[in-house]
């Protein structure tokens, strides 16, 4: 049958003869490839899209800077965290560094070429000492890596539960989807507020309750998402061909369905992560966050609001810090949200 | 519409009615004994629990104390205010964080607007990346940061706003909190109006607009302004939310007696007040369902589209 039907095209090739004037295939390699776009991987044109963005490329380089200094920070000077900078004079009495404003000697010896007075003259300090004569630089450093380690901590497992809750009841559908929805709708009813002063309740104050906190809140949003993507990409026939290759539902939810659902899920989380640092910080100064001697920047920004009519300058370095942070994450969430759905005139 | 109305406010009051119910039974259920039982015989306890109806089945305490909500009567607070009545209490921390709250969204929503539509009108220029300069700003920076420096500032620097909240002197006293609340309103609403009006400016409906002849005031008063402000309406739920959270630190730090305030003293103070917990949680949600409620339906009247698809899904 095939045969037969081949049969007149062939014969209709050979009985072809070339006339001057045809157009000819040209045998350059370089002319098959479409350069614009064809070329480049989807993944490949994201990234493309993403480093084009001044916007997000500043944000990558705020939110680096600030991890790299998080991480070594704190063991840049020989200051602990919660160490108080202090030494034994000649009579043997404690002179501490109590409220010292940001001082580099270095510096001001070359700025005004004298000499910096009080007993710590040749200590530097970058950003001061508060009123317990504890190092600021150390303890801003410390202070964004734990509030820094919380945030991802909270925000990957919330990342895996909302995506599977989300896969899973839109995969679905129907009556699991209808039951799964209702109760996202009552969770998302409660103002995180109430959770957090239930929560006050049956746990203590300190990290943990922040955790649990942001693990109660924050998968909703991932869970929608994933849903909605979910009930685009489930009618797509590569999804058909894998059910008919005989592919478990478990299968194809979580190794066909979830790497193409993968982009705006990391966008999620890009904007998820400010708000759960806004969260910790919200929570350390109400005072149910992280307890001392722990800090973190909410901790360190009352320490600095109590602090205010004396040391002014003590608040200014965790609130830039929790700032930059927003800013950053934020300026990667839109870059990375440009990046996967670009426009036509951006291309 | 009206079933689709009634079918959401069911919803709600629902929703509501059920997270209450795992409130109460979450603050009921806590370890502990509501006694001191070194001053009270063992008689004594079993008296007074009875008294109190403490002994009954969980859904009998659960219909009395919903029977006393629905009048306003919350019962006594355990540590906080000595023991006084929660209705009194709350009566006045209500009116106090309605009036601040208020003024912030009512500044925050009229400024952003403004900000949003000069954006808007001068895009690319100056006034533009100055509105989004301002707006980031807005968005990074916690409310309660702003207020410290504006205590800072204007209270302590230079003596001019009072440093604490005054009831007696309520407007003037208002000034810092409610423009440090509403700049995250301004904000997100000024971005979110440019971003919207730039949008319809592109639109086809514009440019036709346009080719008849129609341009200036009346263009952007008719055409673009109404069809931009439609999905203003839906950021607005959300930041009002946020306004109730951020008020929290904002009534602590400036001693504003709201509901912020007696939130932060009944979950962070020496002993949790269980009452007050379960009493103003039942307040933030109900307020919560509530925005969310009028939002939806607000939305649904503004923009013909979504009634379109309520009477669709409905049939």
């Amino acid at each position: 049958m095939a045969k037969e039907k081949l049969q007149p095209q062939a014969a209709a090739a050979a009985a072809y003869v070339p006339v001057p004037g045809d157009f000819e295939l040209l045998d350059r390699q370089d002319l098959r490839i479409d350069t614009n776009f064809a070329s480049q991987s989807y993944w490949k044109g994201v990234f493309t899209h993403f480093f084009k963005n001044r916007r997000a490329v500043i944000g990558l380089v705020i939110i680096s800077v600030i991890i790299l200094l998080a991480a070594f920070g704190p063991v840049m000077n020989s200051f602990g965290y919660r160490d108080i900078v202090q030494y034994r004079n000649e009579k043997n009495k404690r002179v501490v560094a109590k409220g010292i404003p940001p001082q580099v000697p270095a510096l001001h010896r070359l700025l005004t070429g004298q000499e910096l007075e009080g007993n710590f003259s040749d200590y530097t300090f970058l950003f001061g000492t508060d009123d317990l004569g504890r190092d600021l630089w150390t303890r801003t450093w410390y202070g964004a890596r734990v509030s820094l380690l919380i945030a991802f901590v909270t925000i990957i497992i919330d990342m895996i539960i909302g995506m599977s809750y989300g896969l899973i009841s839109g995969y679905f559908g129907g009556r699991v989807d209808n039951i799964m929805q209702r109760f996202v709708e009552i969770a998302n009813s409660v103002p995180r507020l109430v959770i957090v002063s239930v929560l006050a309740i049956f746990m203590p104050k300190g990290m943990g309750l922040v955790i649990v906190a942001l693990l109660l809140t924050e998968w909703i949003g991932m869970s929608k998402i994933a849903r909605a993507e979910m009930l685009k990409i489930k009618e797509q026939e590569y999804v058909l061909a894998s059910r008919t290759l005989g592919a478990q539902n478990i299968h194809i939810i979580f190794r066909e369905i979830l790497p193409n659902t993968i982009g705006p899920i990391i966008t999620q989380v890009m904007f998820s992560i400010p708000t759960a640092i806004f969260t910790e910080a919200f929570l350390s100064f109400v005072g149910v966050g992280i307890v001392l001697p722990q800090c973190s920047v909410g901790t360190l920004i009352e320490d600095g609001f109590n602090n205010i009519t004396t040391l002014p300058y003590q608040i200014l370095p965790p609130i830039l810090v929790l700032a930059l942070l927003m800013l950053g994450f934020n300026f990667i969430g839109d870059g990375l949200r440009e990046a996967l759905a670009p426009k036509l005139e951006d291309m | 519409m009206t079933k689709y109305i009634l079918k959401r406010i069911g919803m709600a009051l629902l929703t509501l009615l059920i997270i209450t119910f795992l409130l109460f039974l979450l603050v009921r259920i806590m370890p502990g004994n509501p006694f001191p039982s070194e001053r009270m015989s063992a008689d004594q306890i079993a008296n007074k629990r009875a008294e109190m109806g403490l002994d009954d089945p969980i859904h009998i305490q659960f219909f009395r104390y919903l029977g006393g909500v629905l009048q306003g009567d919350f019962g006594k607070g355990t540590s906080l205010y000595n023991g006084a009545p929660i209705k009194t209490v709350l009566s006045t921390a209500i009116s106090n964080s309605f009036r601040i709250g208020g003024m912030a969204i009512l500044l925050g929503t009229f400024v952003g607007l403004v900000l949003g539509i000069t954006a808007a009108l001068h895009k690319g220029k100056f006034l533009d990346g100055f509105c989004t300069v301002f707006s980031i700003l807005g968005v990074c920076v916690p409310s309660y940061v702003f207020l410290i420096f504006l205590q800072y500032t204007f209270s302590f620097r230079i003596p001019f706003f009072p440093y604490f909240f005054d009831p007696t002197r309520f407007a003037f006293s208002a000034v810092i909190p409610s423009v440090s609340l509403s700049l995250f309103t301004m904000s997100t609403i000024a971005r979110f109006t440019r971003n919207e009006m730039v949008e319809v400016f592109d639109s086809d409906y514009v440019r036709l607009a346009e080719a008849k002849g129609m341009y200036g005031r009346e263009l952007v008063t008719k055409h673009v302004l109404r069809n931009a402000l439609i999905p203003i309406v839906t950021v607005l739920a959300p930041l009002v939310v946020d306004l109730l959270t951020g008020a929290l630190v904002v009534e602590k730090i400036y001693g504003i007696n709201g509901i912020g305030k007696l939130m932060v003293d009944a979950i962070a103070g020496e002993g949790i007040d269980y009452n007050y917990v379960l009493a103003l949680g039942i307040l933030y949600s109900a307020l919560y369902i509530g925005i969310m409620l009028v939002v939806d339906l607000l939305y649904g009247v503004l923009d013909p589209r979504i009634r379109v698809t309520a009477k669709v899904r409905e049939a």
